[in-house]
Formats: C-alpha cells, sequence, structure tokens
C-alpha cells in the first residue's frame, strides 16, 4: 500500500504544480500587453455619451478596474486573482456585459465535455481492441486495410476533417445539419425528440473527431501490440495452445494497456484543443465556439476565462487518470 | 554515389514514400518558386472580379473578396512552410539542447527540467498561445507566429531526448570519450547527435505538421497574423464569408485539399525517413 500512497502523492504534487503555473501565466500574460482592457470598455461606453463628465468617467474607470480585478500592486492583483478562482467568478463578460463570464462557461461546458469524453473513450476503447487484434494479426490482409486507413487519417487536424465531412455530408449529400447542436426554436428539455435533435446534430462533429483519433490511437496501440508480441510470456502461451482469440484479449492488450493509459493523459490537452476548433466550423455551441465569440468581440476577460477553466478542467482530468492507473498496473500495488 | 543508388532503389521499394515525396514537392514548388510569380499581392482585396469559379484566367476561381484563389493559395503554403520550419526547429533545438544536458548530467537540474517539463506537457498549449495571441490581436508577424509555436512546443522533445541520452550514457564509448577528456559540449555534439539524428530528422517533420496545424487552430479563432496569407486565415475567412452556403466552394476546397496533401504528404515522409535511416527497420 506504500507504493500506491507514494504514487499518488506524486501525482497530486503534479497536478498543484500544473494548476499553480497555469492560472500563474494567465494571470501575467495579458498584464504583459500594452492594451489596457478596462480603457478598451471605457472608450466603447464613452461613445456612445455626447457629454463626458470627467468625474463620473473616472468613478466609471475606478469601478471597471475594480471589477477586471486591475486595482492595487500586482502583488494584490495576484491574491485577488487567486481569490476569484477558489470562488469561481471570473467578474462579467463584455460583450453580454453583467452576465457573468462563469454562466456562460457553465453553459457550454455540457456540450464540449459530453462530446469530447463520449469519442475519446469510444474511440480509446474500441482501437485497443482493434489495434491490438491488427497488431497481432499484421500480416492478415485486413490488419493491413486498417493500417492503411489509419495513416492516412492520422495527420489530419480534426478541424480539416470536421470541413471535409461538412463538405461531403451537408454541402454535396445534404443529410446532415450544416452546423449548430441543436435544431432553432427547439427549447433545451429531457423529452424524446430533443435529444434525438441533440444526438443528430452531433452525428458529423462525433465523427471528426473518432475518425481522427482512430488514426493515432490505432497505430501507437499496434506498434504497442506487435512489440509485445514477441514477448516470452505470449510465446509460452502460443505453445500451451491456448486459443488465439484469448491471447490477444487476456495476455497482450492487457499488457499494452499501461503506456495507453499514460499516452490518453498526454494528448488530452491536445484533442479537447482540436476539438474547440473543431466546433467553430459545426457551429458546436460549446466552449470552442464560446471563445470563437469571445475573440471576435475582444471579450477579454471571457478569453481568460475559458483558457484557465480549460487548463484546469485537462489537469484534473489528466490527474483522474493517473489516480486510475494503479488499477491498471498491479505492480504499484505490489511495491 | 552508392548512397544515391541506395535512396532510389529505396524508392522504388516504396511507392508510398515515392508519392509523399511528389505531393511534398508539389506544394513545396507552389510555394517557393510559382509564389516569385503572382502578378500583384494576392492578400489585398477585391484585384479580382468577386466569386468567379474556375477558368483559365483564374486558375482555382476567385473569392467573394476579389482575391486570385490560386495565387493566394501559394502564398498561403510558403508563409504556412515558415511558420512549420521555425516552430519545429525552435522547439527541437529547446528540447535537444535541454533534454541531453538533463539526460547527460541528472541530478538537481534534471530533476527540475523533469518538473517543469511534465507540467508543461499537461497545459495545454494552444491555450496558452491564444492567450498571448488575444493579448497581442493583430500584431503577430508570420516569423514572430512561428518562433512563438516553437517556443510553447518543447516539452515532447525534452522527454525524447532525455530518455535517448539516458540509454547512450550507459553504452561504452561514453566511458572512452571521458577518459579521452571530451567536454560535455562536445560528447553531445559528437557522440550522442548522430546516434539521435534519425529520430531529429523524422520528429523534425512531424512538429513541422504540429506547427502548421496550430497556425490554423489560432486562424480558425481569428488570432493568426490574420493580414497574412497562410492555410489558416484561408480557411478562416472562407468560413466567415460562408463560402459553402454562398457557393463557393473553390474558395474553401482549396485550402483544404492541400493542407490535408501536405499534412498526409509529411507525414508519409516522416515514416520513410524514420525507416531509410534506420537500417534495422528497412530489412524487415
Amino acid at each position: 500500500m506504500i507504493g500506491v500512497k507514494a504514487y499518488i502523492a506524486s501525482r497530486l504534487i503534479v497536478f498543484f504544480i500544473v494548476v499553480y503555473i497555469g492560472v500563474t501565466l494567465c494571470f501575467i500574460l495579458p498584464r504583459l500587453s500594452p492594451i489596457n482592457p478596462v480603457e478598451t470598455v471605457l472608450s466603447r461606453y464613452l461613445a456612445y455619451l455626447d457629454y463626458q463628465d470627467p468625474t463620473e468617467v473616472e468613478y466609471l474607470r475606478n469601478t471597471l478596474m475594480e471589477i477586471y480585478g486591475l486595482k492595487g500592486s500586482l502583488l494584490e492583483q495576484y491574491i485577488g486573482f487567486w481569490k476569484r478562482i477558489v470562488v469561481g467568478d471570473f467578474g462579467p463578460s463584455l460583450i453580454l456585459f453583467p452576465t457573468p463570464v462563469s454562466k456562460l462557461i457553465g453553459d457550454s461546458i455540457p456540450w464540449t465535455v459530453g462530446l469530447l469524453s463520449t469519442c475519446t473513450l469510444f474511440s480509446w476503447l474500441t482501437t485497443n481492441i482493434i489495434g491490438g487484434f491488427a497488431g497481432y494479426f499484421s500480416n492478415r490482409r485486413w490488419a493491413k486495410a486498417f493500417s492503411v486507413f489509419a495513416i492516412t487519417v492520422h495527420p489530419i487536424p480534426y478541424y480539416i476533417m470536421a470541413l471535409v465531412l461538412v463538405f461531403l455530408f451537408s454541402y454535396l449529400i445534404p443529410i446532415f445539419p450544416m452546423g449548430g447542436g441543436i435544431s432553432m426554436g427547439v427549447k433545451l428539455s429531457l423529452s424524446f425528440e430533443v435529444i434525438v435533435d441533440i444526438l443528430y446534430h452531433s452525428i458529423l462533429p462525433a465523427l471528426s473527431l473518432i475518425i481522427v483519433s482512430y488514426g493515432g490511437e490505432f497505430i501507437t496501440m499496434r506498434a504497442l501490440t506487435i512489440n509485445t508480441k514477441t514477448e516470452d510470456y505470449v510465446q509460452f502461451a502460443e505453445s500451451l495452445g491456448i486459443p488465439k482469440r484469448r491471447i490477444v484479449l487476456k495476455y497482450v492488450i492487457r499488457n499494452c494497456l499501461l503506456p495507453r493509459v499514460t499516452g490518453l493523459a498526454i494528448s488530452l490537452g491536445g484533442i479537447f484543443t482540436g476539438a474547440l476548433a473543431m466546433e467553430v466550423i459545426f457551429t458546436y455551441p460549446g466552449l470552442g465556439m464560446l471563445l470563437y465569440n469571445a475573440v471576435l468581440n475582444g471579450d477579454y476577460n471571457l478569453i481568460m476565462g475559458i483558457c484557465i477553466y480549460s487548463i484546469l478542467g485537462i489537469a484534473f482530468a489528466a490527474l483522474l487518470l493517473d489516480l486510475l492507473y494503479p488499477l491498471v498496473d498491479p505492480r504499484i500495488r505490489y511495491r | 554515389m552508392s548512397a544515391y543508388r541506395e535512396f532510389i532503389v529505396f524508392l522504388k521499394r516504396r511507392k508510398t514514400f515515392l508519392l509523399g515525396l511528389i505531393l511534398f514537392s508539389i506544394c513545396l514548388v507552389l510555394g517557393f518558386l510559382i509564389s516569385l510569380f503572382a502578378p500583384y499581392d494576392p492578400r489585398r482585396w477585391f484585384t479580382t472580379p468577386i466569386g468567379r469559379p474556375p477558368s483559365l484566367n483564374y486558375l482555382l476561381g476567385t473569392t467573394a473578396l476579389g482575391q486570385d484563389v490560386f495565387w493566394l493559395l501559394a502564398w498561403s503554403l510558403r508563409n504556412s512552410f515558415i511558420i512549420g520550419v521555425l516552430g519545429s526547429s525552435v522547439g527541437l533545438i529547446i528540447g535537444i539542447v535541454v533534454g541531453s544536458l538533463a539526460g547527460y548530467r541528472g541530478g538537481l537540474f534534471d530533476r527540475i527540467a523533469m518538473m517543469v517539463t511534465d507540467t508543461f506537457l499537461v497545459i495545454p498549449n494552444i491555450m496558452i498561445l491564444i492567450l498571448i495571441a488575444s493579448v497581442l490581436k493583430g500584431q503577430l508577424s508570420i516569423p514572430l507566429l512561428g518562433i512563438l509555436i516553437g517556443l510553447l512546443t518543447w516539452s515532447m522533445p525534452i522527454r525524447n531526448v532525455r530518455s535517448m541520452i539516458l540509454s547512450l550514457r550507459e553504452r561504452e564509448f561514453t566511458q572512452i570519450a571521458l577518459f579521452s577528456n571530451m567536454s560535455t559540449i562536445s560528447i553531445l555534439f559528437k557522440e550522442y547527435l548522430p546516434h539521435i539524428f534519425p529520430w531529429v530528422s523524422s520528429a523534425f517533420i512531424n512538429r513541422m505538421i504540429m506547427s502548421m496545424g496550430m497556425e490554423i487552430t489560432l486562424a480558425i479563432f481569428g488570432l493568426s497574423s490574420m493580414d497574412e496569407a497562410t492555410l489558416g486565415t484561408m480557411l478562416h475567412w472562407a468560413l466567415k464569408f460562408q463560402a459553402l452556403f454562398t457557393g463557393l466552394w473553390w474558395w474553401i476546397l482549396t485550402p483544404i485539399i492541400f493542407s490535408i496533401a501536405l499534412f498526409i504528404s509529411l507525414y508519409i515522409l516522416s515514416i520513410g525517413l524514420s525507416e531509410y535511416l534506420n537500417p534495422r527497420a528497412r530489412l524487415r
């Protein structure tokens, strides 16, 4: 049990360092810029006013500075920044002024996380099995066909695949909607029709995620299996006459799972950001679309909020995967 | 001469590698040779009629902004290429220097370097890039963007180089080099670099794909050098003016097809190169 405790402790330390460095970067970077967000907003407001009373403008400036956490010395701002993160309050958005950033983000997170986690888990699980079999029977024709397909789709980014799918299945053969997460005018609820509508809109985004991640995952799994199948214990199992299917599932794939879990934890960040750009192409109402609108309108607070939430979310997901690792790898438990 | 002949034999046996080489050369020629012959600056709006389909006058049609898609593509390929090469080399150089020092020296430097590396492995670097780009909105030039991408993507190369150096350090020739009083720097560069060269060459290409992909991601959010011509900005403007809805399919299909061709050909080249430079894999 000592092994597990030391392992969890070391993972937790890495997690806190990630959060600390990530948040600090999000604090420092915008402050290095020559553009002052308060002056930007202020000039936007003042453009609507005919008469500008200097004391009132000064008062407005002060209030805005307070809202955006730009008051006081850098150290005070930094401490205030952490307080806001702990409470989860990033101030109001600029485009939709009184709406808090955290509410906007909260509304779009379910879309992104729902789509992303389903697709990533699905492709990770299925490629473990397909890649395992294809690596074990690497000389069969079907295995080679799978490899060729994987090598072709692997280098294509999600959003390019998304564009290809939109072109094929919404423009040339219009069987799927061009975008959106739900039909116009349909209200979100848990009725059957609404769920079907949401699923129908998420087919193309899901496909583009699954196809591309299938490529990379398949290639790594196949390479791992090819290395594993020459191990002594596999040869031994073969000479015992254990059925091939059983060997692949119980002996080969199980041992390949360890580097696959670590690999998934490392690639999470890439999958996530790729999926954000993919959402823009489908105008899927997740975090990516929110980020797009925030950039379009120069909504500095919203951009920062999205960045911080994403970094925290990915760090947390990676931590969860790391904590699951001892379940897959018994060696940590008995160290 | 024999090395040249060997390469020809390799090309004949690997037809996909040849295909990758051809596709890649087409992109290269378009980007660096043909782009020089552009009759006018293709970035400028309203220099051609609006929204013309592909014809002899306008090989790939024109955009809704009055730009010639063909010349725009040539410039975009060049700029995306520059971003890819810069991003890849900056990231790799940092990775090789820090990774080999960490692996060779060990100790406290190694531990600190690895802790920082593990941290940046988890933090989604595009998020940091988006933050920087949104702060500097519109002020990023093409080379600057490439270097910035490189400065954010060194964590993987550091890990890879370090693990390679760790195993090389245990080999006998390290001892011999140490006994013959070679300095750390010359051991790293003269003795180890040749060993990791096959990895460097294929990693260079893979990281080029990644850097160009990051530029496209940024551009989709409208955060790349939006006034310049790159594959990403071409896609961005085509999406923004809804090229598909308005029926201008050539506008959006051109950057899609060429980025796919570029990415796939580069990937084929990286696989082929690592096989070619690693004779053991070639025999298999």
